[in-house]
């Protein structure tokens, strides 16, 4: 699904990325961890199209096509979603507004007219509950005035309602309490199906024992360093990471 | 004399030239109050760029310019007016049509509402209820220093009555729309008088329009007094070409426990400079004043608002908004003066806006001078760029960036329309601004109201 080539990127002339491997195939999930600034986040905007990053080399490939080339809202279209780490406030444009036109705009990509009010509504209301929102945060502008849960759990309504086939998933546990944290996994986890697969970026294990990965990739400096199994996750969550730092050191 | 510019002349001399008919048509009260008005105006003149409220604003780009101007309506405007048909039919209001300043009924007639609600003609009006017109006429629009109110007084020839008697609640609003019409370059001139007695109600519509490609320039002076425990509503959309220059000043007095809102939406207009005096006379009476401002190309847009905090215990909000594309240019400057005595005064004071391109300009000035202690102020301005990540966020759903920037602007837009009271017009004029956004409105074909 999605292939992910020595992969170079920066920001302001900054090295961040520097030689990404990754491949993702369908029906999996990916956790990717690492300390603070080890470029978890600049992967996921890479990713998503954000045009502040430079790509210095390397190529993404996701289902067949050169993502890099992708606009923005066509990745998104073509199923890539990015829940992120800090959901932006956007004041004035009303929730149902927001996701409203989304949705249409995927359906517009896929030849399919748009929702009928009733439809859109019914489906919202099916979707809310996927992820036990507020109803009355769908009549609020999007995220103003959300709590930071509220906020996360939007995200993941949001997902919902666009079914991608590739979520990123950029820190989605920071900030929640546990009950929300298990509201957002359970959301996560439902959403599951064979043909989608997600990218979870997280920096503590916590999330993982509610959202089993199959592979755990450690990033470290703009690297990929490590990659194994679920088991990885309890490993760093015990020890922390300086033991892979030494394991690099000693190796080098 | 500071201030004052060499164009004043002009005006002066139509005034000399026209005044013997102007006073013919019209009634005694009204023209008591001409010979006292030209001597202010000749006084301070037309405001220039030296005034420290007109600093951003040069009125001579339009008032340097040889126009017509006529003071005797003639019976086909009338039938322009009459014929014409507002366009958002789903509003419910009681309509009035002025042309070119003129009640469109030669020497007008006045209409009687149920629950004794008086619309029509401010001539006819000195002529029936001469008290209530001597008793509030010329009392609210005063000014030591912009002679254009003066001009104003010195030379109307007509204007709009409205007047609401204590206690009356019309169930809808009054709709005045004012046209522009002419074969040349025309200078106009409109007044209103709107008295709401005790515990009523008044909401009032006002909607500007050019009917022809001519250019225009319009010197609008209008008089509110809202009563103890009265509320009064007033909505203006500004739709003219960008070849019109529009200048306003709206005066609302307000007494004991009285609350107005008031909204100004500029969509179109070449030069577009709104005045609106706030003084809140009586205690506990609440004020809200709103501005949204979308221009583009050449266009300027300035709002001069002035709350005056009278009495103790009021409240009043300013919440002005613009987003400015092209090369055009936007000004605001809000005043909160708050008088020795007027304690447990909340007055805040907001203005954002947006500029589109590098070019585009908007100089914004708070004046805030406050001679009481137990005083709640606040006000803030932002003058900036769309949010980027903002953006980024919607285009990351799927929405393209051309449809999210509309939306990012509409929401903009959003936080002063959705103050609007009238359910049929604020949705009307949300559907304006989508297609302003859009470019779609453009120049003459702006019009809210389809040209007949």
């Amino acid at each position: 699904m999605l292939s992910i080539k020595n992969l170079e990127a920066g920001i302001n002339g900054k090295m961040i990325l520097k030689g990404i491997n990754l491949e993702i195939k369908a029906g999996e999930i990916h956790a990717i961890m690492g300390p603070n600034g080890s470029g978890k986040s600049t992967l996921a905007a890479v990713l998503a199209g954000r045009d502040f990053i430079e790509i210095s080399g390397g190529t993404v490939t996701y289902m067949g096509n050169d993502l890099l080339q992708m606009a923005p809202e066509d990745r998104s279209k073509e199923g890539i979603f990015l829940g992120f780490q800090y959901p932006v406030e956007i004041p004035g444009v009303s929730m149902v507004n927001f996701i409203k036109t989304a949705v249409n705009e995927h359906r517009k990509h896929r030849g399919l007219a748009p929702l009928s009010a009733s439809d859109f509504l019914k489906l919202m209301q099916e979707k809310k509950e996927l992820v036990e929102i507020d109803s009355k945060l769908a009549n609020r502008s999007v995220n103003e005035g959300f709590s930071g849960g509220e906020k996360k759990k939007n995200e993941i309504f949001q997902m919902a309602m666009l079914e991608p086939k590739l979520a990123i998933l950029d820190e989605t546990d920071s900030g929640l309490d546990i009950d929300a944290l298990r509201i957002v996994a359970n959301g996560v986890n439902r959403l599951r199906k064979p043909d989608n697969a997600s990218i979870v970026i997280t920096h503590y294990q916590r999330l993982l024992d509610y959202i089993i990965p199959d592979v755990v990739h450690v990033l470290y400096d703009g690297r990929i360093v490590k990659t194994a199994g679920k088991e990885l996750a309890l490993e760093l969550e015990e020890k922390g990471y300086d033991w892979i730092k030494q394991e690099l050191y000693n190796h080098n | 004399m500071n201030g004052k510019s060499g164009i004043s002349d002009f005006f002066s001399r139509l005034y000399y030239e026209n005044i013997g008919r102007i006073g013919e048509s019209s009634t005694p009260i009204i023209n008591s109050f001409r010979k006292e008005a030209i001597e202010k105006f000749n006084l301070l003149g037309v405001p220039t760029k030296k005034m420290e409220s007109y600093k951003y604003t040069n009125l001579e780009t339009f008032f340097r310019h040889d126009y017509q101007s006529y003071f005797i309506p003639e019976a086909s405007h009338f039938r322009k007016a009459e014929e014409f048909r507002c366009d958002v039919t789903e509003l419910d209001a009681h309509g009035i049509v002025l042309m070119n300043g003129f009640y469109p009924t030669i020497n007008g007639k006045l209409r009687e509402l149920p629950g004794g609600i008086i619309i029509g003609s401010l001539n006819a009006a000195a002529r029936k209820y001469p008290d209530l017109i001597e008793k509030h006429y010329g009392k609210y629009a005063r000014s030591d220093s912009d002679g254009l109110i003066h001009l104003n007084t010195a030379m109307v020839p007509d204007g709009v009555f409205i007047f609401v008697p204590r206690g009356s609640v019309p169930g809808k609003p009054v709709q005045v729309v004012n046209l522009v019409d002419s074969e040349q370059d025309t200078f106009d001139q409109h007044r209103k008088l709107i008295i709401v007695e005790e515990n009523a109600e008044c909401s009032l519509i006002i909607c500007d329009h050019t009917m022809s490609p001519q250019r225009f320039l319009t010197n609008a002076v209008l008089e509110i007094h809202v009563a103890e425990n009265s509320s009064f509503d007033l909505i203006r959309v500004q739709n003219e070409h960008n070849n019109a220059c529009k200048v306003t000043h709206t005066f609302i007095h307000q007494e004991r426990n009285s609350r107005v809102s008031s909204g100004i939406i500029t969509l179109h207009g070449g030069l577009v400079r709104n005045n609106t005096y706030h003084r809140l006379n009586g205690e506990g009476a609440d004020c809200n004043s709103y501005g949204l401002s979308l221009a583009d190309k050449w266009q300027h847009i300035d709002n001069y608002v002035s709350v005056d905090h009278a009495s103790p215990n009021c409240t009043s909000n300013q919440l002005f908004k613009g987003v400015f594309d092209d090369v055009s240019t936007g000004a605001f400057n809000g005043r909160i003066h708050v008088a020795p005595d007027a304690q447990g005064t909340v007055a805040y004071q907001k203005n954002n806006s947006i500029l589109l391109t590098d070019q585009a300009r908007m100089d914004t000035k708070p004046q805030l001078e406050i001679y009481a202690d137990d005083v709640k102020c606040s006000h803030g301005a932002t003058v900036g760029q769309l949010d980027n990540d903002a953006l980024f966020y919607m285009q990351s759903r799927g929405i393209d960036k051309r449809q999210a920037l509309l939306m990012l602007m509409f929401g903009f837009a959003h936080e002063v329309t959705r103050n609007l009271k009238v359910d049929a017009l604020r949705e009307r004029i949300d559907g304006l601004i989508m297609q302003r956004l859009r470019g779609e409105l453009s120049q003459c074909a702006s019009c809210m109201v389809k040209c007949v």
